[in-house]
């Protein structure tokens, strides 16, 4: 009998220096996977983009939890996006998409806190 | 917990560039940091690098790395510079020299699958003489990042062979960066889920990360003291009243 499916939503930082769409960034994570553990890999992950903001230079995925750490690494991993340089940063893991915005809330203020001391300095 | 990367290759003669690696270290959460120097550095330069770090609040560690073409030259290089360094790291191109650095004790970290992979890498016996000494396998992060393909995939396989040489004996495991780009600096979790593809497991890359670092951080910094007479012995006090 099938168990019950686990999930696991990744909040993630995206830093480049030119504008990123959304596609273009799935594209990328998926490529990344694809090139470090090729399609068998890549179809254990489920992976799904479930929100992008680039205003916050942010994005939340969702992979199955059993391939986290293939997710994880192939994230790391990424060094361009579109043929632009670019970084992506996991922040964030968490088992449900509420408690994953409820904790990004206090990780988003405490970066504005800190943008605007380094400004006021 | 406290990170370290113990191998920070900024341009130093380049004031911003080295400031923008630093910088970036530390917004990343790094508290100790490991600049290579080349041996002959001047000191304005290690002193700008000081000042740097200490305005950012992380520890700086001075670091050397050297390539010697043979042991002969590691060792005369080892006797010049030991005490200038509170690191030192061995890029090995020969047998020889791997085997002259894992068995000498002024050695603290070796690079792993720094010469050519089909003629020589850290092997057993490399592993086995390393453990009998000081020298930890020191594991560069960033060429997983830039390389491709079929240099990826040799990279990945040779990279998996040292580190389970160095589990099987022992040999403590060191991961750092290793970059010359804030671009291609990652947070140390972010290395820690990179070295799955290198089969080893979150507690160990974490510890390869903090603890193994910092024990060579500390154990040379008490020998570069002027307190320090031999191992085990440790001058307490000076003074008339002694």
């Amino acid at each position: 009998m099938l168990g019950r499916i686990r999930r696991r939503y990744i909040l993630v930082k995206i830093e480049s220096d030119e504008e990123i769409d959304r596609r273009s960034f799935l594209n990328a994570v998926w490529s990344s996977i694809l090139r470090l553990f090729g399609e068998y890999g890549a179809s254990q992950t489920e992976l799904a983009l479930i929100e992008y903001r680039w205003k916050e230079r942010s994005a939340i995925l969702r992979c199955s939890h059993r391939a986290l750490e293939m997710v994880k690494s192939a994230i790391a991993a990424i060094t361009r996006i579109n043929g632009k340089e670019a970084t992506i940063h996991i922040l964030l893991v968490s088992g449900t998409l509420k408690s994953l915005r409820r904790k990004s809330k206090t990780i988003f203020a405490q970066e504005n806190k800190n943008n605007m001391s380094q400004k006021s300095n | 917990m406290k990170f370290v990367d113990l191998h920070l290759r900024p341009p130093v003669n380049q004031f911003d560039k080295m400031r923008k690696l630093i910088e970036k270290s530390a917004e990343l959460g790094y508290s100790v940091v490991g600049l290579t120097f080349p041996i002959d550095v001047k000191r304005e330069y290690v002193e700008n690098a000081q000042k740097i770090c200490k305005e950012l609040g992380l520890d700086m560690v001075t670091r050397a790395d050297l390539t010697p073409k043979n042991s002969r030259e590691l060792l005369s290089m080892l006797r010049k510079i030991r005490r200038k360094f509170e690191v030192i790291g061995v890029n090995c191109q020969t047998k020889q020299t791997y085997i002259q650095a894992a068995k000498d004790r002024r050695v603290d970290l070796i690079s792993a699958h720094s010469g050519e992979y089909k003629k020589h890498f850290f092997g057993k016996s490399e592993a086995k003489l390393a453990s009998e000494k000081n020298a930890a396998l020191e594991v560069n992060l960033t060429p997983l990042l830039y390389t491709e393909g079929f240099r990826r995939i040799h990279l990945l396989n040779i990279l998996r062979k040292e580190i389970s040489a160095a589990n099987k004996f022992g040999v403590p495991i060191v991961l750092s960066s290793g970059a010359e780009n804030p671009r291609l600096l990652r947070k140390p979790n972010d290395y820690a889920a990179l070295t799955y593809l290198l089969g080893l497991d979150l507690h160990s890359a974490k510890l390869a990360l903090s603890v193994n670092p910092i024990n060579i951080v500390e154990r040379n910094r008490r020998k570069l003291s002027p307190n320090y007479i031999c191992p085990g012995v440790y001058l307490v006090k000076r003074g008339k009243d002694c």
